[in-house]
């Protein structure tokens, strides 16, 4: 009988915490704070369309606010929005914006601190100094959200979606537009990053450091001021990504620093003016990546060692290799260079000569930039040659035994990340 | 008629025309004659404005040749080697030329015919022989009826019954009073169409007369050593 | 005018039958067109074809030019001796050989193209800009043959330059630029390198492909200097006038020497 009572005490307060409140502009509660103080852990809360000013609101309950037809949370351009403070929070179906810009604390339109197993999904946020910011947060899903600002200089703005300290995130099919960097990870550990979009960031597409054995898949990294930077990891893996449009003197596809035991595959490069910037990384694989129509399509520091480069296709890059030293500790194997003019003779699909490369003219750009404008010219064509045929400057040891004489077809096919 | 005054001409430090004056009328043919780097050429090239004067004055119909070149229509020139643009044919380069002139009068196809060139009409004029070649050139020369006939070795490559008709052709437009310059290293072709005779040596007039009274003066019957013989005669 | 166009026409008709013009078009068509069978995508035969253009067109053009210029000279000496002016011989010729020239080229190279297709629709403006150029260079290469054969009355000198001017154009211009380049190092250098390759329409057509294919490696180097100045409306103007100079001066000169001239 006891036992009874208990499964109905039990029942009944499980179906009291399942309450339903709306949140209106025309009928209370009218704001979501006020909401929040009726709710309780495992309410959900609807908001009906409208504009809500309510400056910061602070979530400590675990409760579910679901936007009907994009409510909008508007920070008037001097309030931090949302703040999770609670485990298993969800936000969707949300406009959030104009959160305040500061400089000494770091506003955001939604703020997820020490919680465990929120979701934010679905949501729009605009001109937010930092979007999504997520911190000591483990089981964290940020999925599906829309977010742009329109940052002009990179003291003025903050990251689309900021994770410092997390584990276990989940960032997927996002787009992130406009912010300082498109999505910043520090000290996050077994991240999964997927189907992202992250375009016109001020500094960096995706920016990374000290977040060991994440995973980034299928997104793509467009024209954005310098890239995609890496930083101080291990055991990344970056599969089908896509990086693309990355202009200017410094700017790079993907900048790889202290990078080791990772595994690059399967992403493709395009017209960026570096593709990949390699430095002091180790032991990574890089294979069945395009790398097409980059300025450099891989520069890669004498300070990497025990990289492989394989079944890669290097294709139409002004240059492929380039390399400070001559000292070369990498292997490239079996890549498609369209620059390669060798045969075939003994028909196993490989060319007969190896490849190298390193040109000539890049270690002459190196030292002397302005001779760029003679890419291209015959006389520059025929020093390459005469380099290639014997190599005095370029590194030696950098070569491809057995260049492929056809293109690398590509496992995945083409990547279709983002929106 | 013809008139040429104190005409000089240098290429580089070569003197190759050293003053010449010269009238050429109606109704002869003159002959001018002379070595190879005598002048010749030079002198017919001037008259035609191919090559420019340094000094003096040439006058063609009353026309002086400074630049205009309408005083063209009335020159017909044949040319010592006939060369023309490969892969057009015998009519096709006689309709050019006849295009270009846009003359109303008739044109004189006495030549065409008796060369019987109208069995060559569609070829094209690399696959003709030399002669036939001559024959083109030839045809071209005559064909407007020019008062002025300029013929560098004309008879060059000939057959001997066409060099003929070509020689008659010549002695028949001098009776229809045009002037003709004839240029020729066949002396008795020369004798058999010349009136009058420039001799040039040197880039200067050795002789200029009739070509009979020559013979006469110097009691020879070859032309060849008439004019051997007026050479000695100013060596002496 | 009317002369001209009659110069032209009768040329037209000699060229277009020749079988080197035939040989020309095939070269560029069957060199195009085996490209595209065994480079794949348009992006590696606009590569390849881009040699062919800056090196072969300006060689042939002004070898040709010189060579057709001097085995014309009996026929000139003809038409000089009828009632035309100088100057429309001079120009009938050259127009009557740039343009069966201009022509082989686009045929030849242009067929494959529409016969394959242009796979990224960002190659068109580099196609269209190499067919741009292989003109620009017919125009300038012949018009240069045009003045070398004006001037040099021997044929043997005015092969002679017309090869060691290909030479200068082609090649030794752009070891000199790096050796400039080199010797003043110290120095912005971008402004005076921009200036020396607008005084090479060889330099000046391989940049304005260039600036297509290399934009990413042009926009990382060098503060993206000669992409702002190619790129640039100015920059374009000037560079297009430039071209245009290169296809009028020298056929200007060689049309007043040309009238000058003795036969």
């Amino acid at each position: 009988m006891k036992k009874f009572f208990l499964i109905l005490i039990i029942l009944s307060g499980s179906f009291l915490t399942a309450k339903e409140i709306t949140v209106s502009p025309d009928k209370a509660p009218r704001t979501l704070t006020a909401a929040l103080m009726q709710a309780e852990d495992g309410d959900r809360i609807y908001v009906q369309p409208g504009i809500y000013r309510e400056g910061e609101i602070v979530i400590n309950k675990s409760v579910e606010i679901i936007g009907e037809n994009f409510p909008v949370f508007d920070g008037e351009s001097q309030h931090q929005l949302f703040t999770v403070e609670a485990d298993s929070v969800v936000i969707r179906g949300l406009v959030i914006k104009d959160c305040g810009v500061s400089f000494i604390d770091d506003k955001a339109g939604i703020k997820v601190l020490e919680t465990k197993g929120c979701v934010i999904e679905g949501n729009r946020l605009e001109g937010n100094f930092f979007g999504i910011y997520l911190a000591k947060s483990q089981g964290t899903r940020v999925i599906n959200n829309d977010i742009r600002s329109n940052a002009t200089s990179e003291a003025a703005s903050g990251n689309g979606i900021h994770l410092w300290y997390c584990k276990d995130a989940d960032i997927h099919d996002n787009r992130i537009e406009g912010h300082r960097d498109g999505i910043y990870f520090e000290f996050v550990q077994d991240g999964n990053i997927s189907g992202n979009f992250s375009t016109k960031n001020l500094r960096y597409g995706l920016h990374f450091m000290f977040s060991d054995r994440c995973e980034y898949r299928e997104n793509s990294f467009i024209n954005n001021g310098a890239g995609v930077a890496v930083m101080y990891t291990k055991n990344v893996l970056m599969i089908n990504n896509r990086f693309a449009d990355n202009w200017g003197s410094a700017a790079f596809g993907l900048l790889l620093k202290d990078i080791t035991d990772s595994k690059i595959s399967g992403n493709t490069f395009s017209r960026n003016s570096i593709g990949i910037f390699a430095e002091n990384s180790g032991r990574m694989t890089v294979e069945q990546n395009d790398f097409n129509d980059n300025g450099w399509a891989v520069k890669i520091m004498a300070n990497c060692m025990e990289n492989v480069f394989q079944e890669n296709n290097f294709l139409n890059n002004s240059f492929d290799v380039a390399t400070n030293s001559r000292n070369n500790f990498n292997r490239f194997e079996r890549n498609y260079w369209s620059a390669y003019q060798g045969y075939d003779l003994d028909r196993d699909g490989y060319g007969d000569v190896p490849f190298r490369p390193v040109r000539l003219f890049s270690l002459i750009v190196e030292q002397n930039s302005t001779a760029l404008v003679l890419q291209r010219s015959l006389f520059i064509d025929v020093l390459d040659m005469a380099e290639r045929v014997l190599p005095i400057l370029t590194p030696e040891t950098l070569i491809d035994e057995q260049p492929a004489l056809r293109r690398i077809p590509r496992s995945s096919g083409d990547v279709t990340a983002g929106k | 008629m013809i008139q040429i005054s104190g005409l000089k001409k240098q290429f580089g430090k070569l003197e190759v025309l050293k003053g010449i004056d010269l009238t050429l009328n109606t109704g002869n043919v003159t002959a001018i004659v002379g070595h190879n780097g005598s002048g010749k050429t030079t002198l017919i090239k001037a008259i035609l404005g191919l090559v420019g004067a340094d000094s003096g004055k040439i006058f063609v119909n009353d026309t002086r040749v400074n630049g205009d070149v309408r005083y063209k229509a009335e020159i017909g020139y044949m040319p010592q080697i006939a060369r023309f643009p490969e892969n057009l044919t015998v009519a096709e380069i006689i309709t050019l030329i006849k295009d270009l002139r846009e003359e109303e009068s008739a044109t004189d196809d006495f030549l065409y015919d008796a060369f019987d060139l109208a069995k060559e009409a569609d070829k094209p004029l690399r696959t003709l022989s030399g002669g036939t070649r001559q024959k083109v050139s030839a045809v071209i020369a005559f064909l407007f009826q020019p008062k002025i006939l300029i013929l560098d070795e004309p008879t060059a490559g000939l057959d001997p019954l066409s060099s003929s008709i070509l020689q008659d052709k010549i002695l028949e437009e001098r009776r229809n009073g045009k002037t003709i310059i004839l240029t020729s290293h066949i002396m008795s072709e020369i004798e058999a169409l010349a009136d009058e005779l420039v001799y040039l040596q040197d880039g200067e007039i050795f002789y200029n007369g009739h070509l009979k009274s020559m013979l006469r003066n110097t009691g020879e019957k070859k032309l060849e050593r008439a004019i051997a013989r007026l050479i000695e005669g100013a060596a002496a | 005018m009317k002369a001209l166009r009659k110069i032209i026409k009768y040329e037209l008709q000699n060229i277009l039958r020749s079988k080197w013009i035939l040989i020309y078009t095939l070269f560029f068509f069957l060199l195009t067109d085996s490209l595209f069978r065994f480079g794949g995508s348009s992006g590696k035969v606009v590569l390849s074809l881009m040699n062919v253009i800056l090196l072969i067109i300006p060689l042939v053009s002004v070898v040709f030019g010189v060579m057709y210029l001097y085995n014309s000279r009996e026929y000139i000496e003809l038409m000089l001796s009828q009632p035309l002016k100088r100057r429309t011989l001079f120009l009938g010729l050259y127009i009557g050989l740039t343009l069966p020239l201009t022509l082989g080229f686009l045929i030849g190279s242009g067929l494959p193209f529409l016969v394959h297709g242009v796979d990224i629709v960002a190659h068109q403006a580099i196609v269209f800009m190499l067919l741009l150029s292989g003109i620009f260079l017919t125009i300038i290469f012949v018009a240069l043959a045009f003045l070398i054969s004006t001037v040099h009355e021997d044929r043997v000198k005015g092969l002679g330059t017309a090869i060691i001017s290909w030479l200068l154009f082609a090649i030794i211009y752009d070891g000199l630029i790096l050796m400039i380049t080199y010797m003043f190092i110290d120095y912005p250098l971008e402004k005076p390198v921009i200036a020396l390759t607008l005084l090479n329409p060889i330099d000046l057509a391989r940049i304005l492909i260039m600036l297509k294919l290399d934009i990413a490696a042009l926009m990382g180097y060098t503060g993206a200097v000669f992409e702002k100045f190619f790129a640039g409306s100015l920059g374009l103007f000037i560079s297009f006038l430039s071209l245009i100079l290169w296809s009028t001066l020298p056929i200007w000169i060689g049309s007043r020497m040309f009238e000058r001239k003795d036969f």
